[in-house]
């Protein structure tokens, strides 16, 4: 295995809360790259031959095991696009940590758009981190733009956390989902752009399955002139239940454009959409400023709590 | 000691301002448990917020221990030792009651020391601690979680908004005992409660009768009291029937 260095280090341990080596499978992607990988008796992890990307295989029955697959872009210029699938056995339960940080020092935009694809076996159960996250002083862009695409067999659970506060310039966020009967997805998104970044986040969810049931909440906070889409629609095709919310906070000239949508094609489909924009409310502010706190750190506050 | 010099406020439109506060001066001492009563519109309630610099005077002078806090924020009256504990509770998305209790306290309480504050307050802390401030929450457990702020707090001066407001009759009998615990154990703490009710009045040091936006009584629980029990002190607002209206 490859040493990476300190930026590296740094761009891993805010993208999947890591140190060093992972416990479990795990494949580290740095410049290009594959720098480790570790695949463990249920866990199978081979890379792609017809294009760039790793296919990352879960016998099934497969239990408390995690499965890291971090990327960090160091080098000023790269661009990337890659491929991951997750195929996951009946009845397992498992923790999968994506995420990517890219630190550009240099001008020219650095890219990666990772394409993830999740096939959930009957019954599985996944939790989902996904964290994105960019730094570096040079003029060329940090670009992100991941695909999701998960597909559930009858009765699995999929829990996402797809997390992105700070660094990336531009990021097109595609998140497509079908489920089965019975099958269960929640999504959790904690969104924050600044400066001038643009930030396009779209959902799709096909409830296809009788007793299907999805949970989009976004939570999103555009601070400076950045500008956000939150574009998230379900789309109702048997009796199912199905829940969006877009709740966002803007400060200074940032902006945000929110659009839940939701289809019904069938009379039990049971969907609903909440959206909320506004400004930090004054209260809020005062309450934590008769506390002691400056006007400064209770925004601070309110925001951090606001995405946790 | 907090001494308020011909004190006044006036909010509105420009050219047509409304005196919520006029030329009031008053004098507490330190370790007072301290009762501010009177009718609706009278002014306490933006007394309090004065005091806490939520809202700024528009003349007279505002004096904490000696020294003319008029001039400073909020932020600065709160870290000099003044807590403000608001009538209608602030929801917070996302923050704890844990993280609350943290940010009063200044430090990284331990959720043992939470658990006092909430216990103080008769909530079970193991149902609460992690609860976020949101929605979920009944007024009366905001107002106790409220209360618990202040509590967690290093202050000299604790001042109540109407405590009592949108609390069910069983939540009421608790907050009489929480008060009458910090009364008991002030150390040395002054405490500025607004409130209508006899039994917040019956455990005051003394009590202010606020009216028209000045000063109409003050003095000790035993003189003040029998004066405005049974009364229409409280009911002032319907004055204005007893006129033309109430005669039709």
């Amino acid at each position: 295995m490859k040493a990476m260095d300190a930026v590296q280090k740094r761009l891993l341990e805010e993208v999947a809360d890591l140190h060093d080596i992972p416990e479990g499978a795990y494949n580290l992607r740095a410049n290009g790259e594959s720098v480790g990988r570790n695949t463990t008796a249920n866990i199978d992890i081979q890379s792609k031959t017809d294009r760039s990307g790793i296919d990352i295989r879960i016998r099934p029955g497969t239990k408390h095991e995690s499965v890291h697959i971090p990327v960090v872009l160091s080098e000023s210029g790269l661009k990337e696009t890659v491929y991951n699938d997750f195929y996951i056995g009946e009845d397992c339960d498992v923790l999968i940590v994506a995420g990517c940080g890219i630190d550009n020092c240099g001008s020219q935009d650095s890219q990666h758009d990772g394409v993830h694809r999740f096939f959930v076996g009957k019954n599985a159960k996944i939790r989902y981190v996904e964290k994105h996250y960019g730094s570096g002083a040079g003029s060329g862009q940090r670009i992100l733009n991941p695909v999701t695409e998960v597909y559930q067999e009858e009765g699995s659970t999929v829990e996402m956390e797809m997390v992105q506060i700070k660094g990336v310039d531009s990021t097109q966020r595609t998140t497509l989902a079908e489920l089965k009967e019975g099958a269960k997805l929640i999504v959790q998104e904690r969104l924050m752009t600044h400066g001038t970044q643009q930030a396009y986040s779209v959902y799709k969810v096909d409830l296809k399955g009788s007793g299907s049931s999805a949970d989009v909440v976004s939570r999103s906070v555009a601070r400076d002139q950045s500008f956000q889409k939150l574009d998230m629609c379900i789309i109702g095709n048997a009796a199912c239940s199905g829940h969006t919310e877009c709740d966002s906070i803007i400060m200074d000239s940032g902006r945000i454009l929110a659009v839940p949508s939701l289809e019904a094609n069938h009379v039990d489909a049971a969907l609903v959409h909440e959206a909320a924009i506004g400004k930090i409310a004054g209260e809020q502010l005062v309450k934590l400023m008769t506390l002691g706190l400056t006007e400064a750190e209770a925004e601070a506050q309110i925001i951090n709590g606001f995405l946790k | 000691m907090l001494e308020l010099k011909h004190l006044a406020f006036a909010a509105g439109d420009t050219g047509k301002n409304t005196e919520i506060i006029r030329d009031l001066s008053l004098t507490i001492p330190d370790n007072r448990f301290i009762v501010i009563t009177g009718p609706n519109g009278g002014g306490k309630s933006t007394l309090a917020k004065l005091i806490a610099g939520i809202e700024k005077s528009t003349a007279g002078q505002i004096i904490f221990n000696g020294e003319d806090i008029s001039g400073k924020s909020i932020t600065e009256r709160a870290q000099m030792g003044i807590g403000f504990a608001f009538q209608q509770p602030v929801r917070f998305k996302g923050l704890t009651v844990l993280d609350l209790l943290r940010i009063a306290a200044r430090r990284q309480l331990s959720v043992g020391d939470a658990c006092e504050y909430l216990s103080e307050v008769g909530l079970c802390a193991k149902d609460y601690i992690h609860r976020e401030i949101n929605a979920s929450l009944s007024g009366g457990e905001l107002k106790r979680i409220e209360i618990a702020t202040i509590l967690a707090r290093d202050i000299q001066l604790a001042l109540f908004d109407e405590p009592e407001a949108g609390i069910d009759l069983w939540s009421f009998s608790n907050l009489i005992r929480i008060f009458e615990n910090m009364r008991n154990d002030s150390g040395g703490k002054t405490i500025i409660v607004i409130s209508h009710q006899e039994r917040i009045l019956s455990i005051a040091d003394e009590i202010i009768v606020l009216a028209d936006g000045t000063v109409q009584k003050q003095g000790p629980r035993d003189e003040i009291l029998p004066e405005i029990i049974g009364t229409n002190i409280a009911v002032n607002a319907c004055h204005k029937l007893d006129g033309k209206e109430a005669a039709e």
